[in-house]
């Protein structure tokens, strides 16, 4: 893995576009095509380039397993909980338009949060399922 | 015009792949074919205007889950497929021949691509393309669709996507050795 130098710098140039890319399929997912499930996925083929070229122990230094453990059901609790607060103001399961002052307002709050919930789970969810594969050619 | 030769081209390259999927043998070159299969599906979503849909196949088809059967690949011994055993091969092309014919049946029930008048498209389909704008305040119909009007299926979906990762974690995650060394102490002992 120390000599492939063009790999490398061509993985260093390409990872801050895809993790970019990914942010802007997450934000821009309510005007274009995407969502939080694309932008999930093309943010852990990031990190999974990083680990295919810097090595496994190199990708779990930045986002530790525990951690990944943690955000996958993180995103989860995130989506299910707003749920839980609209019905707490007084709408219905998921009725995003009680989160803001107006039924727009509350709309895109409400799909900002849970695309936000869909994309942290399958990010890290799809970093378990890489991690937990090529961590065992190890042992 | 050029829609239909779009049409044709792809759907010519995904039956030369598949077929060769069928033919070889290397499991290396199958995987790498099987990603090429999805890329060309999600060209054919686009040319359908399902930009969301191609999106995602591309991503995960042709993306996650060539990586993944790679890493898979890299971890079990044989790189070839067994030939198959050759006895009663009758059987099997009966199964697949009836199939097949029962699926081409069955499209001669599906109303043409775009028909204005098919049942999916009389139901809800109108409301959202007149509401969605006004409900949501989203340019997007399918997120607004996805997350909003649906989104407790969205819910459902995200929570199968978890579950499958617990299972992985379940299955594979933890990584003994031999030596029946504690999680914690090998994690240490990698980093």
């Amino acid at each position: 893995m120390t000599h492939n130098l063009i790999l490398r710098v061509v993985a260093k140039l390409l990872i801050p576009i895809i993790i970019l890319f990914a942010f802007y399929v997450q934000f821009h997912g309510d005007f274009g095509p995407g969502g939080g499930f694309q932008a999930g996925v093309i943010f852990s083929a990031a990190l999974i380039l990083y680990a295919l070229v810097f090595g496994l122990d190199a990708a779990e230094k930045i986002i530790p397993r525990w951690l990944l453990h943690l955000l996958a059901a993180l995103g989860l609790v995130l989506y299910a909980g707003v749920g839980v607060v609209t019905m707490m103001l007084g709408g219905n399961y998921l009725e995003y338009g009680v989160l803001g002052s107006t039924q727009v307002s509350g709309q895109h709050l409400g799909i900002l949060l849970i695309e936000l919930g869909v994309g942290v789970t399958v990010a890290a969810v799809m970093l378990i399922f890489f991690f937990s594969f090529a961590g065992r050619s190890r042992s | 015009m050029i829609d239909l030769l779009i049409n044709v081209t792809l759907l010519t390259f995904l039956a030369i792949t598949a077929v060769a999927m069928v033919r070889m043998t290397d499991l290396f070159a199958i995987i790498m074919l099987f990603g090429i299969f999805s890329l060309l599906t999600a060209g054919l979503f686009v040319v359908m205007d399902a930009a969301d849909v191609a999106f995602t196949e591309a991503a995960v088809g042709a993306g996650i889950s060539t990586m993944l059967m790679l890493a898979t690949l890299a971890l079990i011994k044989a790189h070839q497929e067994k030939k198959p055993l050759g006895r009663r091969p009758w059987l099997p092309l009966v199964v697949v021949t009836v199939t097949g014919a029962a699926l081409v049946y069955g499209t001669t029930d599906i109303s043409n691509f775009g028909d204005p008048l098919a049942p999916p498209h009389t139901h809800v389909a109108p409301y959202y393309i007149e509401q969605s704008m006004a409900d949501t305040g989203v340019p997007n119909m399918v997120t607004a669709v996805l997350a909003s009007y649906r989104g407790f299926d969205t819910l459902g979906e995200v929570a199968v996507v978890f579950t499958a990762g617990v299972a992985v974690l379940l299955l594979l995650g933890s990584r003994r050795k031999k030596n029946n060394s504690t999680v914690d102490k090998e994690d240490s002992n990698d980093s």
